[in-house]
C-alpha cells in the first residue's frame, strides 16, 4: 500500500481529535500533558459537547492549553481555575465547564479554590495533572514533590520536618461531600490511556447528570524537571509516585471506594 | 411616578445591580460594605431577574468568578471594601488585561493594613493608577449620594461594555452607610441568551460552534513584541476615554476666586464649607469630580487660568492632589487638606485650611 491509498479515509484506523489544534505541543518529549489534553478533547468530541464545552487553563506548564484545544476557553490566573469555572458554569449552567490544573496550581496557591470549589460541588470536571514538581519555571518543589525528593528548591531532598508532607489533594477533597466522582489515574502505558480516558469520559457524565464535582487526578512524570530520561521518569513514576498516590477511584457515585 | 425610598448606600447598589439587568454577584463579606451581599441574599434576585448571587470562600475567588463570568459574556459584578479590594488586585488587573466589561465597587475604609472599619478616601491611587501589576487604568466613577449610588450601577456596566474595561464604582464608608432618599431606576431585562451570543461570540466564551475559531480569553502573550503592541491597544482605549467620559461638576465656579476640589463624601462636606466661605465674602466654588481616571486635566487647567487657588480636600494624607497639581501645572495655588484614618473634616476644618493654606498661604 502506498501513501496515497493508506491515507484513504476507509483505511485510517485513527485519526486526531478535531479538538486538538495542529499547533506543536509546547511540552517536553515524553511528558504526559499531550496525552492528558487528547484524552479530554476526544471525550469531549466523543460526547458531542463541543459546541458547549469551555476550558480554564491554569498557570503551569499547560498555561497554553488553549493553543491545543480547539474549544472556547479561559486562562485564569494562578490557582484560580475552580474560581473561574465557578463563575462560568453559574452564568451558563447549561454548559460544560472544565479545569485543567497542575499541582503547584491545584494543591498550593489554589487549595483554597480548589477546597470550597469543591465543597460547594460544583457542577465541573476538575482534571489535575499531579507530576510532583513546578515544571514551567524549572523543577522547584511541589506539594506533592515525594520525601527525599531532589527539586531546585529541595536540592538536598525534601525534608518533612522543614518541608512538610506530599499533599494527597486527592483524597483530601473526596472526604467532601460536594464531590461525586474522584479518581486517580495515569497516562503511561496504553492500557492506563485506555483507563484515564474512561474516567475522563465518566467524569463529563457526572456534570451532564448534573451531580456536582468530578475529579479526575492524572499522576505524571516530568523527565525534564526530574532529570530523568523519559522511560527512566516512567518507571520511577511507576515504583515512587505510585506507592504514595495509588491509582484507582477513590469516589464513585458520590460513595467513597472502600 | 417612580416611588423615593429611603435607602442605605450599600442598598442602593445592590438593588441597582438588579435592575441594570446584572447576571451575577460574587462576593465577599467585609465591613463597610456587607449590606450589598446581605441585600442580594435577602431579596432573591434569582427569581426576580435570575441574576446569579454567590458568596465566595475569598475576595480573591470572587473576582476571579467575575473573570470567568464576564469573559462568558455577562453583566458580572462584585464589591468589597479596601482590604478586600487589594486582594482582587491581581484578578482586576487579569481582567484588564484580557479586556473584560466587569463593575468592582469599593466602600473605601481607612488604611493601611486592616485600617479601621470607619470611612476614608485613601484608595484613590490604587484606584486610578491601576492597582494591581502593569500598565492599566479603570474608568472609576465616585459616586456623592445614595442616588448616585443607585445611578452609577446601570452607567458603569455600559461603560464596561462599551470599553471591555473594568469599571469601579469608588464610594466610602460615608456614601455605603448613610441613609438617603432614593429613586430606583426602571427594570432593564437580562440579556437573552440569543442577545449574548449576537453581541459577544466574537470573543466571549460562548462555547465554539464549528465554524468560527476559538475564542480564547488571556492575558498572556509571552512575545514581547506583541504584549508591546497589546499594551499600546489599552492605552489608546485609556485616551479614548480620557476624551470621551470625564465628569464632573461645578458650583459656584463661574466667579470663584478658590476652588474646593474634592470628589464623594469630601465634596459634601466641602460644599458646605463653601456655603460658608460665600457668606464670609470669599468667592469660592466646588468642583466635583465624578470620574476620578478620567482625571478632568483641561477643565481644571482652563480653570487655573483664572483662579487665585485650589485646595484639593480629600479623606486622605493627599493623594488626588498629586492630579490637580499636573492640571493646574503651577499657574497658581494648589495645595491639600484632609482628616485620615477614618477621621472625618468638618467643613470649618476645610474653610480654616482654605484660608490658612490658599487666601493666607
Amino acid at each position: 500500500m502506498d501513501v496515497k491509498e493508506i491515507i484513504k479515509p476507509e483505511n485510517l484506523v485513527y485519526t486526531k481529535t478535531k479538538n486538538m489544534t495542529d499547533n506543536p505541543l509546547s511540552y517536553c518529549p515524553g511528558c504526559g500533558h499531550g496525552t492528558a489534553h487528547r484524552l479530554t478533547m476526544e471525550v469531549v468530541e466523543e460526547m458531542g459537547i463541543t459546541e458547549d464545552t469551555i476550558g480554564v487553563a491554569p498557570v503551569g506548564c499547560s498555561v497554553l492549553a488553549y493553543d491545543f484545544m480547539n474549544i472556547d476557553m479561559t486562562q485564569a490566573a494562578h490557582g484560580r481555575a475552580p474560581a473561574v469555572a465557578t463563575g462560568i458554569k453559574r452564568v451558563w449552567p447549561e454548559k460544560f465547564v472544565f479545569t485543567y490544573q497542575g499541582d503547584g496550581d491545584l494543591a498550593a496557591i489554589g487549595g483554597n479554590e480548589t477546597l470550597h470549589a469543591c465543597n460547594r460541588g460544583e457542577n465541573i470536571v476538575i482534571i489535575f495533572v499531579n507530576n510532583g514538581i513546578y515544571g514551567m519555571t524549572g523543577g522547584q518543589m511541589a506539594p506533592t514533590t515525594l520525601d527525599g525528593m531532589r527539586t531546585s528548591t529541595s536540592p538536598y531532598g525534601r525534608d518533612f520536618a522543614t518541608m512538610g508532607h506530599p499533599l494527597k489533594m486527592t483524597e483530601l477533597i473526596a472526604q467532601l461531600p460536594g464531590t461525586h466522582f474522584v479518581t486517580r489515574q495515569a497516562v503511561h502505558t496504553p492500557a492506563a490511556v485506555r483507563k484515564a480516558k474512561k474516567a475522563i469520559r465518566k467524569a463529563f457524565e457526572v456534570q451532564k447528570e448534573k451531580k456536582g464535582m468530578a475529579f479526575v487526578e492524572i499522576v505524571s512524570n516530568c523527565n525534564s524537571g526530574w532529570k530523568m530520561t523519559p522511560v527512566d521518569a516512567n518507571n520511577w513514576m511507576v515504583e515512587n509516585m505510585f506507592p504514595y498516590f495509588p491509582l484507582g477511584d477513590i469516589k464513585v457515585d458520590g460513595n467513597l471506594v472502600k | 411616578m417612580a416611588e423615593i425610598k429611603l435607602m442605605k448606600g450599600n442598598e442602593a447598589i445592590a438593588e441597582a445591580a438588579i435592575l441594570a439587568g446584572c447576571d451575577a454577584y460574587f462576593g465577599y463579606p467585609i465591613t463597610p460594605q456587607s449590606e450589598v451581599i446581605e441585600y442580594l441574599m435577602m431579596e432573591r434576585p434569582e427569581e426576580r431577574t435570575g441574576m446569579v448571587v454567590l458568596q465566595a470562600e475569598s475576595e480573591i475567588a470572587a473576582i476571579n468568578m467575575v473573570y470567568g463570568a464576564a469573559g462568558a459574556g455577562k453583566r458580572t459584578m462584585t464589591s468589597s471594601s479596601s482590604p478586600g479590594i487589594s486582594l482582587k488586585q491581581e484578578g482586576i488587573s487579569y481582567i484588564a488585561g484580557a479586556e473584560l466589561p466587569a463593575v468592582i465597587v469599593n466602600v473605601v475604609r481607612g488604611g493601611p493594613g486592616l485600617g479601621t472599619i470607619q470611612p476614608s478616601q485613601a484608595d484613590y491611587f490604587q484606584s486610578t493608577k491601576g492597582g494591581g501589576h502593569g500598565d492599566y487604568r479603570l474608568l472609576v466613577l465616585a459616586p456623592a449620594s445614595v442616588q448616585e449610588m443607585a445611578d452609577f450601577v446601570a452607567d458603569a456596566f455600559d461603560l464596561a461594555f462599551k470599553y471591555r474595561n473594568p469599571v469601579m464604582i469608588l464610594s466610602d464608608g460615608v456614601i455605603g452607610q448613610m441613609m438617603e432618599k432614593v429613586t430606583m431606576p426602571e427594570q432593564r431585562p437580562r440579556w437573552t441568551d440569543e442577545e449574548i451570543k449576537q453581541q459577544f461570540d466574537s470573543w466571549g466564551t460562548l462555547g465554539k460552534p464549528a465554524d468560527r475559531e476559538r475564542n480564547i480569553i488571556t492575558s498572556l502573550e509571552l512575545d514581547p513584541y506583541r504584549q508591546e503592541e497589546h499594551n499600546h491597544k489599552l492605552q489608546a482605549k485609556y485616551r479614548l476615554m480620557e476624551e470621551n467620559e470625564v465628569r464632573y461638576e461645578t458650583i459656584n465656579c463661574d466667579d470663584a476666586e478658590y476652588i474646593f476640589v474634592a470628589y464623594g463624601s469630601s465634596a459634601r462636606i466641602a460644599q458646605k464649607a463653601m456655603e460658608q466661605a460665600r457668606a464670609k465674602g470669599i468667592k469660592a466654588g466646588l468642583f466635583r469630580l465624578i470620574t476620578l481616571f478620567p482625571f478632568p486635566k483641561k477643565q481644571i487647567s482652563e480653570l487655573a487660568d483664572r483662579v487665585k487657588g485650589f485646595l484639593a480636600v480629600e479623606l486622605s494624607a493627599g493623594q488626588m492632589i498629586e492630579d490637580v497639581k499636573l492640571a493646574v501645572n503651577g499657574k497658581c495655588k494648589a495645595e491639600h487638606y484632609g482628616r485620615f484614618g477614618g477621621v472625618i473634616h468638618s467643613p470649618e476644618e476645610i474653610l480654616d485650611a482654605l484660608e490658612q493654606k490658599i487666601i493666607g498661604g
